[in-house]
């Protein structure tokens, strides 16, 4: 947009950056990114049963032009790691990595000369899925925790460098905790 | 091809709008795992507070990803963390390795180590991802005390283990309860 670039640090635009925060949450497209068995989940959690169109996240995209979140789900390999990056950079501003799995996440039980000890190696990651490979209710979780992270993302560099500066960090509580409908639970 | 078969499309449709919905309502409606399932993992305790790590590392051994670290250290008679000679000093798994095999909980000898049913573990930050022992021990159930204390149940370790149940339930367990208590028992 540009203008928050020229706003002084007293105008803020709170209302709007909730505003461009939600549409950025609720309609996040992902990239399918699937290399192992943890992209099974992830087909059965695009499936009717677990539903990810509930959040939003409509259709796997097949191209990254027009994804918001790759999923890296299972182990990169020394090989794919370069084709990896590409996708990440084909995709546009602003992106998303969610790294299921522990293979994504540090290479998980292959610790070996062929597998990349961690995908946030190549990319930086937002948020970590452990799990081998995760339920498909563990990807819904992580899903969602990165919604609440994007919910608190701040519009610009002015706004960046405030929330920096204060050393925020999201509070990351477990999904069934705080979608728990009201009323009910202990 | 008959006349009505584009009909029947249509007739699939809207039995459809009758069925039951299968979709799980996940985080509105938390997922009730098998009871087995192989989720977070927990050090228990013995039923006076004590725990039952005595930091033997097989676990450590076991694990085929090396997600485990055990550093044992020895009890003395002011400073008792578990009943016997040693117990787990430091206490990590990380669970940006671990696989959820189960092969650590197999080759526990005190069954100190066994799984919960929690699964929701997702963070942004690997360090956040390594559980400490403060997080993966068993949380103080009534009529438990934190240790360091000595040894309440028994004169010493063998009293622990092969008297074990009734111990428990000379200490207020009741019958049919098992002290492997996660949060969500707790909580009850």
């Amino acid at each position: 947009m540009g203008l928050e670039e020229k706003l002084p640090n007293g105008i803020l635009l709170t209302t709007v950056e909730k505003l461009v925060n939600w549409s950025r949450k609720t309609s996040m497209w992902p990239a399918t990114f699937g290399l192992a068995c943890c992209a099974i989940e992830m087909m059965t959690t695009g499936g009717s049963r677990y539903d990810i169109a509930r959040f939003g996240m409509e259709r796997f995209s097949a191209t990254p032009r027009q994804a918001d979140l790759m999923i890296v789900a299972g182990r990169v390999s020394n090989k794919m790691a370069p084709v990896l990056r590409q996708i990440y950079d084909q995709m546009p501003e602003p992106r998303w990595v969610l790294s299921m799995g522990v293979c994504a996440s540090s290479g998980g039980m292959f610790n070996n000369y062929a597998i990349v000890q961690g995908v946030d190696h190549v990319v930086p990651v937002d948020i970590y899925l452990p799990g081998c490979p995760p339920r498909p209710e563990m990807l819904l979780d992580a899903i969602l925790k990165l919604h609440a992270k994007v919910m608190d993302e701040p519009l610009g560099p002015a706004r960046a460098a405030l929330k920096a500066e204060r050393g925020e960090r999201t509070e990351l509580i477990p999904s069934s905790v705080r979608y728990a409908p009201r009323g009910a639970g202990k | 091809m008959g006349m009505l078969d584009p009909l029947k499309g249509f007739g699939v449709t809207l039995s459809t709008m009758f069925k039951k919905v299968a979709t799980e309502e996940y985080p509105e409606v938390k997922k009730v795992t098998a009871p087995r399932y192989h989720g977070r993992h927990q050090l228990n305790r013995h039923p006076d507070g004590l725990e039952k790590c005595v930091g033997c590392e097989l676990c450590a051994w076991a694990c085929p990803a090396d997600a485990i670290f055990v550093e044992g250290g020895d009890n003395t008679d002011e400073e008792r963390y578990s009943p016997g000679e040693r117990y787990g000093k430091d206490y990590q798994i990380n669970y940006l390795r671990c696989i959820g095999c189960g092969l650590c909980i197999e080759a526990c000898p005190t069954r100190s180590l066994t799984m919960t049913n929690e699964f929701e573990l997702a963070d942004d930050d690997r360090r956040r991802l390594i559980y400490t022992k403060e997080q993966l021990l068993a949380p103080l159930l009534p009529g438990m005390e934190a240790p360091p204390h000595p040894m309440r149940l028994g004169e010493n370790e063998q009293d622990y283990y092969v008297h074990g149940p009734e111990l428990a339930r000379r200490a207020g367990v009741p019958e049919g309860r098992i002290v492997e208590t996660g949060t969500e028992e707790a909580g009850r």
